[in-house]
């Protein structure tokens, strides 16, 4: 397993590799069903079919109708589009949005920006679990709120939020209700219904699909300008001839990742528990994110008194790849806006590891990660002047 | 990210470690980075005779502190004192532009340093000429 060219991939909430299956599945509309599915013609139209069954695909696996469902270039986009969207078309009844701070940046760095167009956002606080409080969204809202967009699953400390409470509050208080659920969609169950929600966006590439694929779920209620605008495909509402090999590739992805969520992620989760059990062995080492409510493939601890940066690194010389919220691996030097939010002190966020289990990941995969991070962290550990003399070796 | 000097400094740290007896300890931090660096110096006859650091930090601020102390070990105080973050960098062969600022480290905790040992031995602490501070690159 941990042979010359091969890697533990221990990064999987950044992205997974696509699977066979979808490859395959994608590869005959690169190149002879080329067709664009607005065209008339017999190509045309096998690329049409390919684009409705993949709608048809998503939407049975959330709960929605296949009308329901519109193909966007990621996650970012839907995001985008749902928060832009929803603002823009519902100017006349108010200018109030309500979100978390601990949300991705497709959605933070989209409502800043409409601050700057004249809106006002609420950032709600998160518990040290980084949970956000359904009573806090209810208080929150005013005569003039809009949208609430509260994520389903955080991608840094794998928090699963109470979505079914907060999307009950905003259908009885008739605010539309955004959540981005790129983290939680091929993992966990999601039915747009029972959850009562209005928009939802999902990306393909975190569960085995293609990168540059996104859905954005927008139900019969929501009302919402388009972002992009140009050609009248996905019924007026997202310009631009469609993706359909990646279209392809998503629908594949999560039907698959869908049929397969209960024997996996029970196996996932297992992983995860026994990981986490033998980390939080090491000395002064804590777990990030909630102890029950969390994504099954999410590991997210901080070991006292190292930095994440060269963790990553040491651990990369070890073939084994994750990743960190400290400032230091950053491009923009702060530290993780999720664990701030979550009441860490910058020095304890420095020294953060995520680990994220893939359907790759085996159970040796688990022991060769758990010796290596323990002898890491003892090596910085005896180099770092922050370790109390009990603590080297 | 890094090159092959900076990981060989960071996975087989020089100096690593602490002097009992040491003649001079600087201590500094940059909290903007979350990196913390120590040094501790034993001189005699002006000369710096043994280096030893800790450092908490990325690997740019292990590697410099390592590559920092090879520099100074056996050199003339005030060789050691003229020291700059950017001889470091170029030494470790180049390092990021966003990680020159963790590099300049090694340079104020040797300078910390080499004054405690001054002022522990009763003469002036040498000041600062400027111009190498983080806010410079
Ligand atoms: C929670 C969350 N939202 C949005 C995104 C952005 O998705 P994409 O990479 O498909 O644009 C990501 C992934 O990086 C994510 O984890
Ligand atoms: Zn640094």
């Amino acid at each position: 397993m941990t042979g010359d060219n091969r890697f533990i991939y221990m990064d999987n909430a950044a992205t997974t590799p696509a699977r066979k299956e979808v490859v395959e599945a994608m590869l005959p509309y690169m190149s002879e069903n080329f067709g664009n599915p607005s065209s008339l013609y017999g190509i045309a139209k096998k690329s049409a079919e390919a684009v409705d069954n993949a709608r048809a695909q998503v939407a049975s696996a959330i709960g929605a109708s296949p009308k329901e469902i519109y193909f966007t270039s990621g996650g970012t986009e839907a995001d985008n589009w749902a928060i832009k969207g929803a603002a823009f078309a519902n100017r006349d009844k108010g200018n109030h949005i309500i979100t978390s701070q601990v949300e991705h940046h497709a959605v933070l760095h989209t409502t800043e920006w409409l601050e700057k167009q004249g809106f006002e956002v609420t950032y709600l606080p998160v518990d040290k679990y980084g949970m956000v409080s359904p009573e806090d969204v209810r208080e929150a809202i005013t005569d003039r709120t809009i949208l609430v967009t509260i994520m389903m699953a955080n991608n840094e400390i794998g928090t699963i939020m109470p979505i079914a409470e907060i999307g009950k509050i905003a259908r009885e208080m008739g605010v539309l209700f955004h959540t981005d659920a790129v983290q939680a969609a091929g993992h966990i169950q999601v039915d747009v219904n029972e959850l009562n929600i209005d928009m939802l966006s999902i990306s393909g590439h975190k569960f085995r699909g293609p990168k540059g694929t996104g859905v954005l779920y927008i139900g019969k209620m929501a009302k919402i300008d388009p972002l992009m605008h140009g050609g009248a495909q996905e019924r007026h509402r997202r310009a631009g001839t469609e993706n359909v090999p990646g279209i392809v590739g998503i629908g594949k992805a999560l039907e698959l990742a869908v049929a397969e969520m209960d024997s996996e992620s029970k196996r996932i989760a297992g992983l995860r528990d026994i990981l986490i059990q033998k980390i939080l062995e090491i000395p002064k080492t804590h777990l990030n994110g909630h102890p029950e409510m969390r994504l099954p493939n999410n590991v997210n601890v901080v070991f006292e008194y190292i930095e994440g940066e060269s963790i990553l690194l040491m651990l990369n010389r070890r073939a084994i790849c994750a990743s960190t919220g400290s400032a230091c691996s950053s491009k923009s030097l702060d530290p993780s806006h999720v664990l701030m939010a979550c009441g860490l002190p910058p020095e304890i966020i420095h020294g953060s590891l995520r680990l994220t289990i893939g359907h790759d990941t085996t159970e040796d995969d688990i022991d060769y990660v758990v010796e290596n991070v323990r002898g890491v962290v003892q090596k910085l550990r005896n180099m770092s002047p922050l370790t109390p003399p009990e603590l080297r070796e | 990210m890094y090159g092959e000097k900076v990981m060989d400094h960071f996975e087989n740290p020089r100096n690593q470690g602490t002097i009992e007896d040491a003649d001079g300890i600087g201590e500094v931090g940059n909290p903007q980075c979350g990196d913390i660096m120590k040094i501790y110096i034993k001189v005699s006859d002006d000369i710096i005779e043994d280096v030893k650091f800790q450092t908490f930090g990325c690997g740019a601020a292990i590697a410099s502190s390592s590559m920092a102390t090879e520099m100074i070990k056996g050199k003339p105080v005030k060789e050691a004192w003229d020291l700059s973050n950017k001889a470091v960098a170029d030494a470790l062969e180049g390092l990021p532009p966003q990680k020159l600022h963790c590099s300049v480290l090694a340079e104020e905790a040797i300078h910390k340093a080499i004054n405690d040992y001054r002022t522990r031995n009763g003469l002036e602490p040498w000041e600062e000429t400027g111009g190498h501070s983080h806010h410079s690159n």
